[in-house]
């Protein structure tokens, strides 16, 4: 769309022009085409699965926004949800599945991956998720580095994930963008991609990139990190602005030059400009806390941290600050910036009004994002936080898809959305339920009662273990 | 450290006199042995120890009663495989004694011996406990070294912490192994063949400092492979893809003596019965699935419920920090396969077995030491946890560094700075 809008703007100028000098008035010095940079050069290719018409009745639904019906029933069509209801008449035609004893929950979105960026098998030629070049490499794109046969997909999938954000690494200051897909890998990484998701930018915080770079020229501290940043910033704030000197002059008439790219501060501008949203790994509380002021410094919004250990320390100020905290259960202690993690993080950042998203940043999390709630809600009712496991899906799937500019398309069980949803089999806040149906835009893209039909990669195909269980 | 030390070591000396009597009343006991799982039951708990489990059992006058009614009793939990004690914080702070670098009085690692290096004030003793590990099997992790040495079980109370030094050898004959050795097996193997054979040629005899030695091992790791080659003490081997498991099933023909265990056996899965056969159990993380490297191909959730189904007795418990994530990986084993008693044993009775401990450890019998968790439902179950955790006797604390730092963060809005706030 933006390569065709571009190129109407191009003959529109010219006609103009043309017009012009068959009127017979004085001829300006000849204005070149507006320069417009396409924003999305590879689009997406995504193709959903055919869909058919569904019903799932007699199931106990959680909407993923709060709220929780109790043998009720949900109708899909065409790829999106028709109805939510206590009952529904199955329309012709259309496939009723008997949800007795199961629960029909959103399809879950992790936030937080690198599949595909540090895929399986881990060979060195496989690593390609951290540029470990410079401590900004705004320039890079996880997208081109994704191998869309990472056979981790298929595993996420079977634990009911339906889209998930792939970023950079955190060795630099700042990674690079991240994207958001579908969890339909096929022969290209355009293939799925999510349709008019945001880009993403992956930022971090602390010691990774001061023990990347203290002997590479640094950062070698936090404050080296820091200065790093403010100086990206002012560069991009910098380059913002010739670029608007240019759209004036063009406007007003004048012929200017357009700035050379620069691609690196072509996506920090994207973040100044609120196209590009911000996520953060950043473990300490203080940490997230100077981050707080400089993103008031440059007038930008950070989308999420990421990691959040000690979120529960300044759960009040994140709230205040609309930034989302994404966070697993009960990892800590493996460095030092991870030392003072606590089970309850993320029911006490729940608890605080603030936005909390239950990520995974493994490629084994990722296949039970719905245990990791589970944990962390049976944690938080022991210490006396009084959650439901209703509001518990949010941090599943509303939040993780408001974090990603993508809640207007899914997320939550609403007519309208897309029917990224799962069945499982029983109570998915227990270690023995299984996503037994997981669909996406309304296609079955995996039913663990049918063996025959379970994707294979590429990689796995005459490989031991082929097709089995896993 | 001769037997008869160890003996002691795990016995009597373990246990506080001064514990007091307990009644658990009224749970659903999982005994791990020949009693079975028995509905409304009661343990007594005597001095350190268990007295007796049963049915209608009354209550001594002393006893202090747990009320344990609709909740569930079991053993203490065993970490299988961890570093507890070896390693707070992994990386990039400090010393972790998990980690060694080759230096000429251990060339091949096996004379390294934990038991010096245990630091009993380790949060993450505590961190465990608190989740019904009572217990837990630890040794190196990084050595780059043919043997990674001599590992140590180690209680989580408040008592000794040593429990059994020289408790097992590990030994890697996957990639990783074959890495360090070289960059083949076709060394790998060599030079473990060679290892025991020098030990062998000892029979049982230690190397003193005076004495000509023209092997090519240390004498130090010498004497301490005597233990392994004797079958006193059990040798790890971590094998993942079939051919190298193979390797480890014809080292145990060759070597019936050697008291073999695998780790991980990824695929194992595939000649699941010819493991049984050998009686070597397989300690093992039921949850990676992913094909990481080119001897892990067949990698399934279903493992651990396939070795189970052909006999293979199955520990779970391969962590450090998380060790208390067990239950969950356990409980999906179950999910996928394993029967829950042999989820359950797989934390317990198995684990206890596999390092000798089992007089002592790993169920709820008369005389054994009194390790016992009364939880609010099933263990397995992620939203579940324990609500006492008795070691040698002693009920602990549920309490850590982390719910120190929860209690003084749950109220954020304070009048002083937080390191005021004294929870």
């Amino acid at each position: 769309m933006k390569q065709n809008s571009t190129h109407r703007l191009l003959v529109l100028a010219a006609v103009s022009a043309g017009l012009l000098s068959a009127c017979g008035q004085q001829a300006k010095p000849e204005q070149s085409a507006l320069v417009e940079i396409d924003k999305d050069p590879y689009p997406s290719t995504y193709q959903p699965l055919p869909a058919q018409a569904t019903l799932i009745t007699n199931v106990t639904v959680l909407d993923g926004k709060g709220g929780r019906l109790d043998k009720g029933a949900v109708l899909f069509k065409d790829g999106k949800i028709v109805q939510v209801g206590q009952s529904i008449a199955a329309p012709e035609g259309a496939t009723v599945i008997d949800g007795e004893g199961k629960w029909v929950t959103p399809g879950i979105i992790d936030v937080h991956s690198h599949l595909g960026v540090y895929p399986t098998p881990e060979t060195k030629s496989h690593s390609d998720g951290n540029e470990m070049t410079n401590p900004v490499t705004a320039q890079v794109w996880a997208e081109h580095s994704i191998w869309p046969q990472d056979p981790g997909f298929r595993r996420a999938l079977a634990g009911g994930v339906t889209a998930l954000q792939i970023l950079p690494g955190s060795a630099n200051l700042v990674g690079g963008r991240s994207v958001t897909v579908k969890n339909l890998p096929d022969r290209t990484i355009q293939d799925m991609k999510f349709p008019g998701a945001p880009y993403g930018l992956k930022m971090a915080c602390g010691e990774n990139p001061k023990r990347v770079y203290g002997d590479k020229g640094g950062p070698a501290t936090r404050m080296g990190n820091v200065a790093g940043y403010r100086q990206a910033w002012a560069d991009a704030q910098d380059y913002q602005e010739k670029w608007e000197k240019y759209r004036r002059e063009h406007k007003e008439g004048k012929n200017p030059t357009p700035p050379k790219r620069d691609l690196r501060l072509e996506t920090l501008a994207g973040v100044l400009d609120g196209e590009i949203l911000v996520h953060m790994h950043c473990y300490r509380a203080d940490d997230m806390g100077t981050m707080l002021d400089l993103m008031k410094e440059f007038d930008y919004q950070i989308a999420s941290f990421q990691h959040a250990v000690e979120s529960y320390k300044i759960a009040d100020r994140l709230a205040e600050n609309n930034v989302c905290s994404a966070m697993w259960a009960d990892w800590w202690g493996f460095k030092m910036e991870a030392y003072d993690g606590i089970r309850e993080n993320i029911p006490m950042v729940h608890k605080a009004n603030a936005c909390a998203i239950v990520h995974s940043d493994s490629d084994l999390g990722i296949q039970r994002l719905n245990q990791e709630a589970a944990k962390a809600l049976g944690d938080g009712q022991r210490a006396g936080i009084d959650i439901s496991r209703a509001e518990a899906w949010q941090w599943l799937s509303a939040n993780p898809a408001k974090s990603l500019g993508i809640y207007d398309q899914t997320g939550s069980l609403e007519p309208g959305k897309n029917a990224d949803l799962v069945l499982w089999s029983s109570d998915p806040f227990s270690t023995y339920a299984q996503a037994e149906r997981v669909y996406i835009d309304g296609g079955l893209a995996f039913d663990r009662q049918d063996p025959a039909s379970w994707p294979v990669q590429d990689f796995e195909l005459g490989q031991p273990g082929e097709g089995d269980v896993k | 450290m001769n037997k008869t030390a160890i003996a002691v070591l795990t016995g009597l000396l373990a246990l506080s006199a001064q514990a007091e009597n307990l009644a658990v009343v009224g749970g659903y006991v999982h005994t791990l042995s020949e009693q079975g799982s028995l509905e409304n039951a009661t343990v007594l708990i005597k001095e350190g120890r268990i007295q007796s489990v049963g049915q209608n059992l009354p209550v001594p006058s002393g006893y202090r009663v747990i009320d344990a009614s609709g909740k569930i009793v079991t053993p203490g939990l065993i970490g299988a495989y961890t570093s507890l004690g070896l390693v707070e914080v992994g990386s990039s702070a400090g010393t972790v004694d998990a980690s060694y670098k080759p230096r000429d009085y251990s060339p091949a690692g096996a004379a390294l011996d934990v038991s010096y290096a245990i630091n009993p004030d380790s949060t993450l003793l505590p961190v465990s406990r608190i989740e019904g590990f009572t217990l837990a099997a630890t040794g190196m992790a990084n050595t780059q070294t043919l043997f990674k040495g001599r590992g140590a079980v180690i209680s989580l109370g408040d008592g000794d912490k040593l429990i059994k030094p020289g408790a097992f050898m590990t030994v890697s004959v996957d990639n990783h192994g074959a890495d360090d050795m070289g960059g083949s097996r076709a060394a790998l193997w060599p030079e473990l063949e060679n290892a025991v054979q020098e030990a062998r040629s000892r029979k049982g005899k230690p190397l003193s400092a005076a004495e000509e030695w023209h092997g090519s091992l240390s004498k130090a790791d010498v004497n301490a492979l005597l233990a392994v080659v004797s079958g006193d003490m059990p040798l790890i081997m971590d094998a993942r893809r079939l051919a190298d498991i193979r390797q480890v099933l014809a080292f145990k023909a060759r070597y019936p003596d050697i008291r073999v265990v695998l780790l991980k056996a990824t695929e194992g899965w595939r000649i699941a019965a010819e493991i049984a056969e050998a009686g070597i159990p397989v300690i093992l993380d039921p949850e990676p699935n992913l094909p990481y490297s080119f001897d892990q191909l067949g990698a399934t959730l279903a493992n651990a419920g396939r070795l189970s189904e052909a006999g293979v007795a199955v520990s779970i418990g391969v962590e450090t920090h998380n060790l208390r994530l067990a239950t969950q990986h356990a409980g999906n084993a179950v999910a996928n396969g394993l029967p829950w008693q042999d989820g359950l044993a797989a934390l317990t009775i198995n684990n206890a077995r596999l390092f000798g401990i089992d007089k002592e450890y790993g169920s709820l019998e008369a005389g054994k030491v009194a390790d016992l968790v009364v939880w609010s439902g099933d263990p397995l179950e992620v939203m579940v946890a324990p609500e006492h955790v008795v070691i040698q006797g002693e009920e602990i604390v549920l309490e850590s560094r982390q719910t120190k730092l929860r209690d003084r963060y749950l109220e954020l809005d304070q009048d002083k700075p937080m390191s005021y706030v004294r929870p």
